[in-house]
Parts: C-alpha cells; structure tokens; sequence
C-alpha cells in the first residue's frame, strides 16, 4: 500500500463530478432545517428581515451540502448515489473498506436563495503516505467541493478531511 | 412591521468573552429531524438497530449537517440576525447521541476589521456531552461595526471570510 497508484494521483487537482442539484433550492427545505434545530432567526422567517438585511430570502449557510445530497431514489436510478462520490472512489481504488472523516471546513460565499439551481464540484487536493491509527492502517486525504449558483458565483467552498483504512487485526 | 431585533455590534465585543451556553436534550426525534432535514438518509441516523449492530454504537447518532445546523443556531442567537458567518471548521471526536444533553459554549478569540472595513469575530466553540468534548468547531463571523452596518451588504471583493 506505500505507492499511490498512478490513476488516484492523477486525480489530484483535477476537477471531478461537476454535477448540479436535482431540484432548485426551495423553501420549504429551509423551513425544515430551521425547525429540526429550533432556529428562530427572524432572516429565515420574516420576509421583512430578509428584504431589510440581505434583499430578500436566504437559506441558512451551513445548508450548503444539503441541496447536493440525492434523493434516495429516483426513476430509473438502480442503485443510491453517494454525494461526495470522490472519496468513495478513493476507498475503493486504494483498497480502504473503512473510512472515517475527520475534519470539515466551509467557506461561505454569496447567500444561497430560493429558486437558485447549484453546481457543485469535486477537487481531490491530497492523499497522505499510509498512517497508522488506532483505527487501522490507512491514509488521509483532502477533497475540495466547490459550490456555485446559476450565475457563475461561488457560494461556498468545504474541504473534507477524510481517513480511509483498514481495521487492525483483533 | 418586524418588532426590534437583538443586533451585536464590534464595540461590544472582546476577546475572551463568553458566549452564554446553550443546552439540548436529544432525543431520537431531534436525530432524526436533522437527518431528513439535511437529506441523509443512512440507517445510523434513523434505525437504531443498525447503528447498534453494524455500527457497534448504542443508539442512532446525530450526522454532520445537523450538528452544523446546531452550532449555526447557537452563533446568531448570539449575534443576532445581522451576524453572517464566513467560515466554520469543524473536529469530530466522537458521536451525539439519542439521549444525549449536549452543551455549546463558546468563547471569543479575537476581534479584528480587516482592510475593506468588515468586522469579524472570531469563536472557539465546543460542543459537550457531559464532560466529553464531541465537536469542537472555530467560527469566523462577521457582525455589523455600528447600527447602520450590513455585513449581508457585502459582495465579491468585499467579503473576504
């Protein structure tokens, strides 16, 4: 497992999986969201908030992720897509049954809003030598997704660190 | 009309102040709102059995989404409305879950404008199960410099989180 296959590091810095949601970014997900955690902020209920502070409705920025993940079935569709398909391809062409993530960062650009459709892609920037954990042996690697809405505008950026590995033996 | 809101401005914060806690009591609901709400459908966060037997953990935990949905909440709480957050990273240690009383606190680590005049606030925070530190999650937000400011008004070369 020392060398990192040619293929896996040709990945790196390339982008990958440019996708766009299934559905725009309505409403109602957003009124879901801000209940499921008791958020009373007034800019996601009050549409005079939201026209004083940002022109108008916004959803939540940490909802970022949600409007990528797919639905769990669809027409046609004969088996689940994952939504950061990078880092299953990783686990699978380096042989890593398990894999954890470990760090999680999100950069928040121009305000998501209703009735924007988003794109989103996938930038494998690093895969580490092999580590040991108490995990297992494995390496770590950084994926990059960018997201961007209708008009080309970044709206956010998140970095994932994951561990994929190998349990030790009992 | 809307009635007054709570809006924090840069004068009346300084590193090493508190943000008040916050406490929730998680049940198998609240798990299970978050993870259809951010639309993750994985067994772990729904069925119990499967958490407890492929998973080998005691009950269904809270997913990512959810936990940053909690600690969204709990920033602009604080802020207030006007409070955009520019950044949030996040170290998972270990699980939320059904069951569970979890404790955000926060304390601020720095205060700064930069060079296009934005005032941002800097947060550690924490997320806690009793005496075991589950998330641990840095934030930078942005809070208005005076009554009169917006951060939301800000755009393109003038948002730099």
């Amino acid at each position: 497992m020392s060398e990192l296959p040619s293929e896996v590091q040709s990945w790196i810095g390339q982008v990958r999986y440019e996708e766009e949601t299934e559905f725009d970014v309505e409403r109602g997900y957003i009124f879901t969201t801000c209940s499921s955690v008791q958020n009373g902020n007034p800019l996601f209920w009050d549409d005079q908030v939201a026209q004083e502070l940002t022109g108008g409705p916004i959803a939540p920025p940490t909802m970022l992720s949600v409007w990528f993940r797919p639905h769990h079935w669809a027409p046609g569709r004969t088996k689940p897509l994952q939504p950061l398909q990078v880092h299953f391809d990783l686990k699978e062409k380096l042989d890593l049954p398990e894999a954890i993530m470990t760090d999680n960062e999100i950069v928040f650009a121009e305000p998501v809003r209703p009735g924007d459709r988003l794109r989103t892609r996938q930038i494998l920037r690093s895969v580490s030598d092999p580590k040991t954990t108490k995990l297992g042996k494995g390496r770590f690697w950084v994926i990059e997704v960018e997201y961007l809405n209708q008009r080309d505008e970044l709206v956010g950026r998140e970095s994932y660190t994951g561990f994929g590995y190998r349990r030790s033996e009992a | 009309m809307s009635a007054e809101r709570h809006m924090l401005t840069i004068d009346q914060v300084k590193a090493g102040d508190v943000v008040p806690a916050f406490t929730v009591d998680v049940s198998a609901t609240t798990v299970v709102l978050g993870a259809l709400a951010s639309r993750d459908w994985r067994p772990m966060h729904h069925d119990k059995d499967f958490a407890v037997q492929r998973n080998g953990v005691k009950d269904i935990f809270l997913n990512t989404p959810a936990q940053a949905a909690w600690f969204e909440r709990y920033i602009t709480d604080w802020t207030g409305p006007a409070g955009r957050l520019g950044r949030m990273k996040f170290r998972m240690k270990d699980s939320v879950f059904a069951g569970d009383r979890m404790v955000f606190r926060g304390v601020v680590e720095k205060v700064e404008t930069d060079a296009t005049g934005c005032s941002w606030v800097d947060v550690a925070l924490s997320l806690k199960v009793g005496e075991k530190l589950v998330t641990s999650c840095a934030a930078r937000v942005a809070i208005p410099a005076n009554a009169s400011d917006n951060p939301w008004k800000r755009r393109g070369e003038n948002w730099k989180p």
